[in-house]
């Protein structure tokens, strides 16, 4: 037991003096809140728009202040032909124009029936998307209130909601995917790589060559990771909360467990790519290429996993971050209990024992 | 009991197809000073961690101190300190962190064994607080030393404990090794320096994964069978391809300033008349003497000898 503290000090000793470990360690979920809460948003403000009003009557007035006050989109009012639209989109920075035709109040007075045309830069298809539906919503509302609808004899109104998420706010998604990427790189790269690093300088022979149980060696490398992981989980957290204003809806004590849980299962993968490798940055590699790039892909918070072919979903059942992130947002966005994870976590717990198992079997008491 | 024993060990790498220790048995006493010498390549690391249990051997049985290597390893691991080659601590761990480190890893404490490494400790305790990867490379030497020692093994493996470090470093380091030994500890050591096979009790010349002999160095040099004659001249260089050129030439080595020369029994006999011999080709400023033979001279006419006998393994003239 005594040995036991006295490796994992050790190993805190590492870490602390090592600047490269600690930037990785601390940098990256740091970097990665900000760069997605701020930088990666796929929600649009701020679109540049020319509104070309060929009637100015007061509808049109009244619509173009809708959409200046929405507050999505940066608008320029010029009336300018459809030949001189085209130019100016050419020119780059138009995300989209309105054009209103000359008798457009009169049509509306008196046809009860008016036409607006949108043109979107369609080589930007998902903001161009967004766009026409940001459009379309003003249009749509500006319709209702002023009455104009009555004279149909009968309407649809539709109400929505975003449940969860009531503002829309995109950080939501993505906190439970960069707690899932963080935690995996961490663990996983960092793990791997410490005790392969006892293979390159020589140590493990004399470690092995000890009376220190070599499985205490996985165990003892394990440990200081295992509580920085959860250091970081707490950073992450705190930045979520008090950076993107992210409230956590769910048990906190039980988010605790199951990232404690998510943890673990990393650290078997890490434990177990360094028993398959002898060199830091093969170690590096595997962690980094082979478990970023599909915990990325894989996981769902970036791309939906229900538009992917079949067995490229059977290859995220096998991610365990994808399962992590199911964990995450239902305790922490929806608030749910463990009555309504338990499937997951039982996923998660069955490849975190079968990860172990197969590192501590793996690991060699003796070399090669 | 023997301290260690190897019975017909043999073992490959590559499936195979690379041979590094061929069939190789020995004995070492307790209480001995042991060296194995051989150039890079050799085998003795294989050996060493063969014997250490780091490694499996292929055939062959192998004992520490009475203990199977294979079924025992436990209780081997339990009596013996090691000092790998390429050992080189934590860097980033101070002096003290790093001897503190291995004292409670082997289950004893700096106090309790601090007679045995007193000697060495006191030289680096000035250092007590630098990094490891801060000291010079006799200063790394002398902690590894201690880390190994601190537990009181039974054997004491040390596998090229001197390479890399300065001539001063190295004369120390043989001292300590004096010292520990009137302690009772066996040890087994290895390098591929031959000047320091004479500080050892009994030496294992080795080459290819042979043990070429086995032996005190004085008998070793003693069992040399012909005359050797150190020969100098004002161009060394010529005079090294006239004498591998003459009959009357057996062998003949570049050695620092002079050339180690062996004849064959043919008309020369003694040093003057190899030097008139020399003389004749031509040579000036002619030196030769009749002088004794060292553990290098030994060890190459013992790999040439096994050269003819197995023509497979190439040797380099030096």
């Amino acid at each position: 037991m005594k040995q036991l503290m006295v490796f994992v000090r050790k190993e805190f000793y590492h870490v602390f003096r090592d600047t490269r470990t600690l930037l990785i360690m601390f940098g990256i979920p740091i970097a990665q809140i900000l760069l997605f809460g701020f930088a990666l948003t796929s929600d649009v403000k701020n679109a540049e728009i020319i509104v070309a009003d060929h009637a100015q009557d007061i509808n049109t007035k009244q619509i173009t202040d809708k959409i200046e006050a929405s507050g999505y989109f940066l608008v320029k009012k010029a009336n300018i032909s459809t030949r001189g639209i085209e130019t100016a989109f050419r020119k780059g920075g138009l995300k989209c124009a309105v054009i209103f035709p000359s008798r457009f109040g009169a049509d509306l007075l008196h046809n009860g029936k008016a036409q607006v045309q949108i043109i979107a830069d369609g080589s930007d298809p998902n903001t161009a998307k967004t766009l026409i539906n940001y459009l379309t919503a003003i249009l749509m509302d500006y319709q209702q209130q002023s009455g104009t609808a009555s004279a149909l004899p009968y309407s649809i109104v539709t109400e929505t909601r975003m449940l969860y998420n009531e503002n829309a706010n995109g950080s939501l998604n993505f906190v439970p995917g960069v707690l899932a990427l963080v935690l995996m790189i961490v663990c996983t790269a960092l793990t791997s790589v410490a005790v392969v690093r006892e293979k390159e300088s020589g140590t493990m022979e004399i470690l092995l060559v000890s009376p220190f149980k070599p499985v205490m060696v996985l165990i003892a490398k394990a440990i200081p990771f295992l509580a920085m992981s959860i250091a970081n989980f707490t950073l992450i957290l705190l930045l979520s909360v008090y950076v993107l204003n992210i409230s956590i809806q769910g048990s906190l004590l039980l988010l605790y467990i199951e990232s404690i849980l998510f943890i673990i299962t990393c650290l078997s993968l890490g434990l177990l790519i360094s028993n398959t490798t002898n060199s830091q940055q093969t170690a590096l590699l595997i962690s980094m290429m082979g478990m970023m790039m599909p915990t990325l892909i894989f996981t769902g918070f970036m791309f939906p996993l229900e538009n992917m072919p079949w067995i490229f979903q059977m290859v995220a059942n096998i991610i365990p971050a994808r399962w992590y992130f199911l964990i995450v947002k239902a305790i922490m966005l929806k608030g749910l209990g463990f009555a309504y994870v338990w499937k997951e976590t039982l996923v998660l717990a069955g490849m975190t024992v079968l990860l172990l198992t197969i590192a501590l079997k793996n690991f060699k008491t003796r070399l090669s | 009991m023997k301290a260690v024993t190897l019975k017909n060990i043999v073992k490959t790498y590559d499936e195979g197809k690379v041979l590094a220790v061929d069939d190789i048995s020995l004995e070492i006493d307790k209480g001995e000073l042991f060296g194995l010498i051989g150039p890079d390549g050799a085998g003795k690391t294989s050996i060493f961690r063969i014997l250490t249990t780091l490694l499996l051997a292929d055939k062959g049985t192998a004992s520490v101190d009475g203990f199977d290597v294979v079924k025992d390893y436990v209780s081997i691991r339990e009596r013996i300190g090691y000092m790998p080659g390429k050992f080189s601590l934590y860097q980033d761990l101070t002096v003290k962190e790093n001897l503190h480190f291995f004292a409670t890893l082997f289950d004893t404490t700096i106090q309790e064994n601090y007679e045995l490494i007193k000697d060495i400790y006191d030289q680096i305790k000035p250092f007590n607080n630098r990094r490891a990867g801060k000291l010079s490379g006799g200063m790394k030497q002398k902690l590894a030393l201690c880390c190994a020692l601190i537990h009181k093994p039974e054997v004491l493996f040390l596998d090229e404990p001197t390479t890399g470090v300065d001539a001063v470093s190295r004369r120390e380091f043989w001292e300590m090794l004096k010292r520990l030994k009137q302690q009772g500890i066996t040890i087994l050591v290895s390098t591929p320096y031959m000047d320091e096979a004479i500080l050892c009790e009994r030496i294992a010349l080795i080459q290819h994964g042979r043990l070429m002999s086995v032996d005190t160095p004085q008998n070793i040099i003693a069992a040399y069978p012909v005359k050797l004659y150190a020969v100098k001249a004002d161009n060394l260089y010529t005079l090294l391809s006239d004498l591998r050129k003459s009959e009357q030439v057996e062998s003949s080595f570049a050695f620092g300033e002079y050339l180690h020369v062996t004849l064959t029994s043919g008309d020369i006999s003694n040093a003057s008349e190899l030097k008139k011999h020399i003389a004749a080709q031509g040579h000036t400023n002619i030196e030769v003497e009749e002088m004794a033979p060292t553990i290098e001279d030994s060890f190459i006419r013992l790999t040439n000898e096994n050269q003819n006998r197995n023509p497979l393994h190439k040797f380099n003239n030096r």
